[in-house]
């Protein structure tokens, strides 16, 4: 079941035209600045906007088709939706609102997925509470729950994350992660935050300015310097996708293996062979033209200089393939003068830390690529 | 005898608690669809019914007994047709008291209740619809319930004021012991006769007690309507 969508609208000032299709299982994030039209174009696949033109398809079913006037209401879309702001109905109990969904569906769940789901988002204790009375990140479990009762043929998320503050995203995080893993269905992801993009997803779209700037796999798309100013100069980095090959308990530290090379990284609770994603923020690596011998970094890998990246200002943005991997360094113009850092250039790439962003199973790479 | 009420007055009691009872519970359904359209829809002649849903509030009730006599006597247009084909007469009976009830309270009931579907986060009617809840499931299961206090302070309301209702009973049905001598008509009746001072003070007494226990109740309602609002 993969979904197709293709609108234009314009709201005031804003005009929108936006195209992409996500896969029929795994994440796929919207991703872009806000005022991108990120939240338009979730509604516009819900149906709480109808768009000026357009066609959006999922598994073959049309949901909105202006040159046919084709537009399936709301109702009848049978799209989980979870909103930023839970949107509970404060007159129902946590179980009530769980059911919502669950009575106005042909597709109604058995007692036991009822069961599957209240236990994987652990909300056996909220159920006979009403919304008033819980935190902000039970409510959005709360909100998951309902959404994934309603029987769904795909969910979207719009910033389920963002009304929470930085405990209580992480408190809530790992629900996203397992309503990933356990969804057999095309899930669309909408955030701002490249954290919980490289967390969560699997593909990219990169919305800017009403439009798509980019469609493709998290770690194609990251690895792009000419998306750099979108995927957060700062916190921008290349994503990588590896697997653990040993442990070394002495010095608590977790080798993993990529294709590309292997790193070291502080010590996982995982068994060997479990796949993880991490990522390598450009400003936390070193480009060397030698290898150092006497560093304190245990990470050094060899590469090859690929594409610089240089707007007016002090840094110069380097991407190096590493095996298939595009790892990416932020440096100094004068360092690259210095070391004379040129597409081509064998280089060693030093690597001060690493962030984890996620283990367990990760929806493998599609094959064909969206660039 | 009853708290020291003759029969005549305690037939007043209970005619004016009919009449206001049947007035709000048919205007209800009316106010609420009334209050939905001006909350939720735009469209070109709102002011104009807003501006009609109010009329009663400010217009003198004699004025709106004079316009339902006009249209609802049995020679008026509608009221002469009624009488005909149906054999439905409004003038001199208790129904069109309540009417006239009805019409003069209406713009309470509508005003609490749009004040109500206000509070209502228009984003839970989008969750509901997204959960597969048609457009009447929605209204019934979602916006009437969390209307609901809403409702009832805007009932409670308009049937205190429905209670006290003099000039648009007295002009549109007259007042006729038994069938629209309601309590303040029973008042102004005391008044007018000589030794009547006495039953008018015990009526005067018993239509504050009633008017001040339908405020308090209202006031019950509208705190329990924040409550409900706050999520």
């Amino acid at each position: 079941m993969t979904l197709a969508v293709s609108y234009a609208h314009r709201l005031g000032e804003f005009a929108l035209d936006i195209a992409f299709t996500v896969e029929a299982r795994g994440v796929t994030a919207l991703f872009g600045p806000s005022g991108s039209g990120k939240t338009a174009t979730v509604n516009a696949i819900a149906g709480l906007m109808k768009p000026a033109r357009g066609h959006i398809e999922l598994g073959g079913v049309t949901l909105l088709d202006t040159e046919a006037q084709v537009s399936v209401p709301v109702h009848k879309r049978r799209l989980g939706y979870v909103f930023q702001d839970a949107r509970l109905f404060p007159h129902r109990k946590v179980e009530a609102n769980i059911l919502f969904g669950a009575k106005r569906t042909a597709d109604t769940p058995s007692p036991q997925m009822i069961k599957d789901i209240i236990a994987l988002l652990d909300l056996t204790p909220l159920l006979q509470r009403y919304p008033a009375n819980l935190s902000g990140g039970e409510r959005q479990r709360v909100a998951m729950a309902r959404a994934l009762l309603s029987g769904p043929r795909m969910l979207l998320l719009d910033e389920p994350l963002a009304s929470l503050d930085g405990p209580r995203k992480n408190e809530v995080l790992p629900y996203l992660e397992r309503l990933a893993d356990a969804a057999a269905m095309p899930i669309v992801y909408v955030s701002h935050s490249i954290d919980e993009v490289t967390r969560l997803a699997d593909r990219i779209v990169v919305l800017n300015k009403g439009g798509v700037a980019a469609q493709g796999d998290v770690a194609d798309i990251m690895a792009r310097l000419d998306l750099f100013p979108l995927t957060g100069r700062f916190e921008a980095g290349a994503v990588v996708d590896g697997r653990i090959t040993r442990h070394d308990a002495e010095d608590h530290l977790s080798e993993v293996a990529f294709d590309g090379g292997r790193l070291w990284l502080p010590a996982l609770e995982a068994e060997p062979g479990t796949a993880v994603r991490f990522r390598v923020r450009a400003r936390d690596v070193i480009l060397a033209l030698a290898e150092p011998h006497m560093t304190s970094a245990n990470n050094i890998l060899r590469g090859v200089v690929k594409e610089l990246r240089h707007d007016a200002g002090t840094f110069v943005d380097v991407q190096v393939a590493c095996g298939e991997t595009l790892l990416l360094a932020r440096i100094t113009h004068r360092s690259r003068k210095r070391l004379e850092i040129e597409p081509g250039r064998e280089v060693f790439v030093i690597v001060k830390s690493i962030n984890l962003d996620r283990r367990g199973s990760i929806t493998p790479r599609t094959e064909h690529n969206g660039r | 005898m009853w708290l020291g009420l003759s029969e005549a007055e305690l037939q007043a009691l209970g005619l004016s608690l009919k009449v206001s009872g049947v007035a709000v519970l048919v205007a209800l359904p009316v106010a609420f669809a009334a209050a939905l359209l001006l909350a939720r829809k735009e469209f070109p002649a709102k002011t104009l019914v807003d501006g009609l849903v109010h009329l009663p509030l400010v217009l003198p009730p004699v004025v709106m007994g004079y316009l339902l006599l006009v249209v609802l006597g049995v020679n008026g247009p509608i009221g002469s047709w009624l009488n005909e084909t149906l054999g439905i007469r409004f003038v001199f009976s208790w129904t069109g008291a309540a009417l006239a009830s009805a019409i003069v309270t209406f713009p309470f009931q509508v005003r609490a209740i749009r004040l109500a579907l206000d509070a209502i986060d228009p984003g839970l009617e989008q969750a509901a619809r997204t959960l597969g809840a048609g457009p009447l499931d929605c209204l019934f299961n979602v916006t009437l319930p969390l209307a609901l206090p809403g409702l009832i302070a805007g009932a409670i309301t308009a049937f205190a004021a429905s209670l006290g209702q003099f000039g648009a009973i007295i002009t549109f049905v007259s007042n006729v012991p038994g069938e629209t001598r309601t309590l303040p008509l029973a008042i102004y009746s005391a008044i007018q006769t000589p030794d009547g001072e006495a039953a008018a003070a015990r009526l005067a007494a018993l239509a504050i007690a009633l008017a001040l226990g339908g405020l308090m109740l209202s006031e019950v309602a509208a705190r329990r309507l924040k409550r409900w609002s706050r999520q």
